[in-house]
């Protein structure tokens, strides 16, 4: 058994380039799908940290425009059960936090936080996920951003005014005061389709290294068919010689899969501050940007590593299981096979492509990444019959018999380039489509924004009594105009006054006529998301009024509605702390005079709103890089692999007349054409994913719906990429060709005895 | 038509270098026949790949048409399109180009096509029916016809042939040879042929024996 095991393994010190290709393929594959595991893994372990940690957001709360201690013994006297909480942005050692205040007496079971209400009572203990620089600080399973302490400690920080009651029974609320209801959606919810999105990417890259497998495997047994039938002829059965190369692909799994986790790892920590940010910014979700190495997760990595390799050896193992043991050996019966399958292959991606268009009648995000699916695969699979059609037709057209040689030869190259081909098409039309609707969503975001940010300067005060005193302050000459928001039952609540401004930066995309002025009289506005969520349409009605308007709310993951002012004052009587401003005065000089306000310009909102989506796509197009290299890489490892079986085919010609170097070019130009022409297929493919995702995706998980904008100058950039990735993959293997000693091609006469 | 002088030819082995032609020195006339004979190993196919200009001898001279061989892969290249005519044992059709395609590439490729005289060939080797067909598709004996037509399409001054024969039943085999003597003695094309075959040998104007890298006769 030993023998025979050195005997297969001595293939490999033979064949070096191919042993590396096929860990190098395995462990990128394996890298991309566990890098982006760990980063989906560290995301949702914050959003259970969140979700069990603070569960009195769970609660509704009463809410009204000052609350004070008086006000909260008088309601507890009165028999009203509710707890209050002091809530407020603080600074504790040298950390920016959101400072979470509770009275752990009157919180209801359940309810109590992270910790021991006992410490919170004797020690003044600040809990925060961060180590912070304060005697009363320790450590506590939070969501990152957020300290949590007692009611009195939060007070001396943040002022004695109660920011909500906790309600903990649900009944309605008391004169002068607003009942808000908890959110019903959780961040793991909210944040679904942006993590589906990463795992179908990486996906998506593993699938395309796992092309590299296929081909490095499909080589090598094919290459060994001749050492199988000795060994089989001299008594090794079929079982044993399976079981053998079965236990070497193992190896290889292991080995390809460790360097895999490990450059996954890397692969995480790399993006993982980017995706972080994304997070924050999208949704507002505290996620580390330090990874945490669990157990589940590299044992997955090396479990999918093994996966991958059965998958892409399965083919191989089942064709040797089968193989009788006098079979001659036919070093193209590989590539032979495969043109026989072109044909299964082609219906079975007509089907795909026909699931796809059916799966586009059923609603809801899993179907939309069904279609996705579909169209990539489908594509992939019709790939090698259209170009063969296509090299057919370039055939057809060509007048010299060099040129209608390129084009046969081409085509007959095609079995065995095809995978590789195959994972240029779905790196190229994924980066396509993804191109596409980010650069659609770019432009469609940045005009809106530009729309939507009207005022010169927006104002936070820290109470109302600064707020009155900055509008007295502005004086006649400065618009001041009050915006309001509050969260109620997970939609967000805002209320607005009607003036020209607003007007201008809340484009409708559907209202009833006369829209503004229905607003005025108790109307609604509501948001493209909550319209698409709910099937609304202008007309309908929604809990807070009839819905006059629908306005795109690009980038806000939350259903939102907008109210009069004056009935969100009436329905929540809060605050009124920011106002967004129309005047001359610089922001330095408001800063200057009041320094607890927080100023914004226009401009720096659109730099923050800009830089929050630029980090959102980070992180999609480093993954699209990322494949497209992997797709090189299988390009290359093809073009290297059958370069060593090209050589029967290209020595006649040579012996006919073309030299060394001309046979080069046409190999170079070969590879090339083979580029340009799945650079050419993928076009329609991606537009078609592109659309997918904006029109279908898209919807389904943010909610709202963008124009699908064309950009053929990145098409053409990608085009040259793909051209110089395919002329790197083909220079070793064309520079061999060009260089060959004449004794290497006379060896095919010369092995013809 | 062909003019080996003096040429020697060696290969480097893990054992040393080895001596393959040593001083090998022969001529064939136009429309001459020429069978070379001699054991596996011996170097009748490095001579013949000299002859062709597929591979460069050590030492020595070698003409072919009255010119001498050129030392650079374009001017051998230039040789082998024109000039010589190769027929292999394995034929070496282009598998992905029909028996049409097939036939017509080298005389295509030197620019020297001539329709009539390609109709004639087809006709002579039988080749009509198979036209449209890949070299798959065919026999071996119809495979070697191709091949034999390949190079006497583009009037070659010199035909080379190694073990034409060789893969072919006898039958077969007598029939392909009598067709290409037959076109060759036509066309007043010379023909150096690589056989083992005694028979085969006795069936051309000349024979040659290659033993120790020396010819004898």
């Amino acid at each position: 058994m030993l023998t025979g095991l050195s005997a297969l393994l001595s293939h490999w010190a033979r064949h070096r380039v191919q042993a590396a290709l096929l860990l190098i393929g395995l462990a990128l594959a394996t890298a991309l799908w566990t890098g982006v595991q760990a980063i989906n893994a560290e995301a949702r372990a914050s959003y259970d940290r969140a979700a069990s940690a603070l569960s009195q957001d769970r609660l509704p709360r009463l809410v009204a425009g000052r609350i004070t201690l008086a006000d909260y013994v008088a309601l507890r006297r009165a028999g009203w059960p509710v707890s209050p909480v002091i809530e407020g942005e603080a600074t504790i050692g040298g950390h920016p936090l959101r400072l979470i205040g509770i009275e752990p007496l009157t919180l209801p079971p359940g309810a109590a936080a992270a910790g021991d209400p006992g410490d919170f009572l004797t020690g003044g203990v600040i809990l925060s996920a961060e180590p912070l620089d304060d005697p009363r600080a320790r450590r506590a399973d939070l969501p990152l951003g957020t300290a949590l302490t007692d009611i009195g400690v939060a007070a001396g920080l943040l002022g004695p005014d109660i920011s909500y009651l906790l309600l903990t029974e649900d009944r309605a609320p008391p004169p002068g005061y607003a009942l808000i209801h908890p959110s019903t959606t959780d961040l793991s919810q909210l944040t679904e389709s942006f993590h589906l999105n990463l795992a179908a990417f990486g996906y998506l890259a593993f699938g395309v290294g796992l092309f590299i497998v296929h081909s490095a495997i499909g080589l090598a047994f094919e290459q060994r068919r001749a050492m199988f039938r000795t060994l089989r002829a001299l008594g090794l059965s079929a079982r044993a010689l399976t079981g053998l190369l079965l236990a070497e692909l193992l190896v290889f799994a292991l080995v390809a899969g460790a360097a895999g986790v490990a450059l996954g790892w890397l692969i995480a920590a790399a993006l993982l501050p980017d995706v972080a940010a994304t997070l924050r910014g999208l949704y507002g979700a505290g996620v580390g940007s330090e990874l945490t190495l669990r157990p589940v997760w590299w044992l997955s990595g090396l479990g999918i590593a093994v996966l991958g390799m059965l998958a892409s050896a399965g083919q191989s193992l089942w064709r040797l299981w089968r193989l009788p043991p006098l079979t001659p050996a036919q070093p193209r019966a590989w590539a032979r096979e495969s043109a026989r399958a072109m044909r299964g292959q082609a219906l079975a991606g007509a089907l795909l492509l026909g699931g796809a268009a059916g799966l586009l009648a059923v609603p809801g995000l899993w179907p939309g990444f069904g279609v996705l699916a579909g169209l990539l695969l489908g594509g992939a699979a019709l790939l090698p019959m259209l170009m063969a059609w296509l090299t057919r037709v370039g055939q057809r057209l060509s007048r010299g018999p060099v040129a209608q040689w390129f084009w046969a030869d081409t085509r007959q190259q095609l079995p065995g380039l095809s995978l590789a081909l195959m994972a240029l098409l779905l790196a190229l039309a994924a980066n396509i489509g993804v191109g596409t609707m980010v650069g659609s969503f770019r432009s469609t975001f940045t005009a809106w924004i530009d729309q939507r940010l009207a005022a010169d300067l927006y104002v936070e005060a820290a109470d109302e009594a600064d707020a009155a005193r900055l509008l007295d302050w502005l004086g006649p000459g400065a618009t001041a105009l009050p915006m309001i928001r509050t969260t109620d039952g997970g939609t967000e609540v805002v209320g607005m006054v009607d003036h020209p401004l607003f007007r201008r930066a809340w484009p409708l995309l559907r209202a009833l006529p006369d829209p503004w002025a229905r607003l005025d009289a108790g109307d609604v506005f509501v948001n493209e998301q909550m319209a698409l969520r709910r099937g609304l349409s202008p007309g309908d009605r929604v809990e807070q009024g009839v819905v006059a308007g629908i306005y795109a709310d690009y980038g806000n993951p939350m259903p939102q509605v907008i109210l009069s002012f004056d009935r969100h004052r009436a329905l929540y009587p809060l605050p009124v702390l920011r106002y967004a401003l129309i005047t001359d005065i610089p922001a330095a000089a408001i800063r200057a005079a009041f320094p607890r306000l927080v100023v914004e310009d226009r401009a720096a909102i659109r730099r923050a709103s800009v830089a929050v989506f630029e980090r959102t796509f980070a992180v999609t197009a480093a993954l699209n890089v990322l494949t497209l290299g992997v797709a090189a890489l299988a390009m290359f490892a093809s073009l290297l692999t059958l370069s060593a079986l090209r050589l029967p085919q290209i020595a006649p010609v040579w012996a006919m007349g073309l030299g060394r170097g001309r046979l080069a070019q046409l190999e170079f130009l070969r590879t090339l054409a083979l580029a340009a022409l799945v650079c050419g297929l993928a076009l329609p493919l991606g537009l078609a994913l592109a659309w997918v995702l904006l029109a279908v995706v898209n919807v389904e998980a943010f909610g709202w719906r963008l124009p699908m904008l064309l950009f053929p100058g990145d098409w053409l950039r990608l085009g040259m990429l793909s051209l110089l990735a395919a002329g790197l993959a083909a220079a070793l293997p064309v520079r061999r060709l060009a260089r060959m000693a004449p004794g290497a091609l006379l060896k095919v006469f010369a092995h013809e005895r | 038509m062909l003019s080996l002088t003096d040429v020697c030819k060696g290969y480097a082995t893990s054992e040393g270098r080895v001596a393959v032609l040593d001083g090998v020195s022969l001529s064939l006339a136009a429309g001459e026949t020429l069978a070379l004979t001699g054991e596996s190993g011996s170097g009748k196919s490095t001579l013949l790949h000299l002859c062709a200009g597929l591979d460069a001898p050590d030492s020595g001279r070698i003409e072919v048409a009255g010119r001498p061989m050129g030392r650079s892969d374009a001017e051998r290249a230039a040789l082998r399109r024109g000039t010589v005519g190769l027929v292999f044992q394995q034929f070496n059709l282009i598998p992905s180009l029909d028996v049409a395609a097939n036939l017509a590439f080298q005389a295509r490729l030197a620019g020297r096509l001539d329709p009539r005289w390609l109709a004639d060939l087809v006709a002579a080797l039988d080749l009509d029916p198979l036209m449209a067909r890949y070299p798959e598709e065919l026999s071996g004996g119809q495979q070697q016809r191709v091949a034999i037509g390949r190079t006497l399409a583009v009037r070659p001054a010199l035909v080379l042939a190694d073990e034409p024969t060789g893969n072919l039943d006898e039958a077969s085999g007598d029939r392909v040879m009598a067709l290409m003597l037959r076109l060759v003695a036509e066309t007043g094309t010379a023909l150096l042929m690589v056989t083992h075959s005694p028979r085969l040998a006795a069936a051309l104007d000349r024979r040659v024996h290659l033993r120790g890298g020396r010819l004898t006769c």
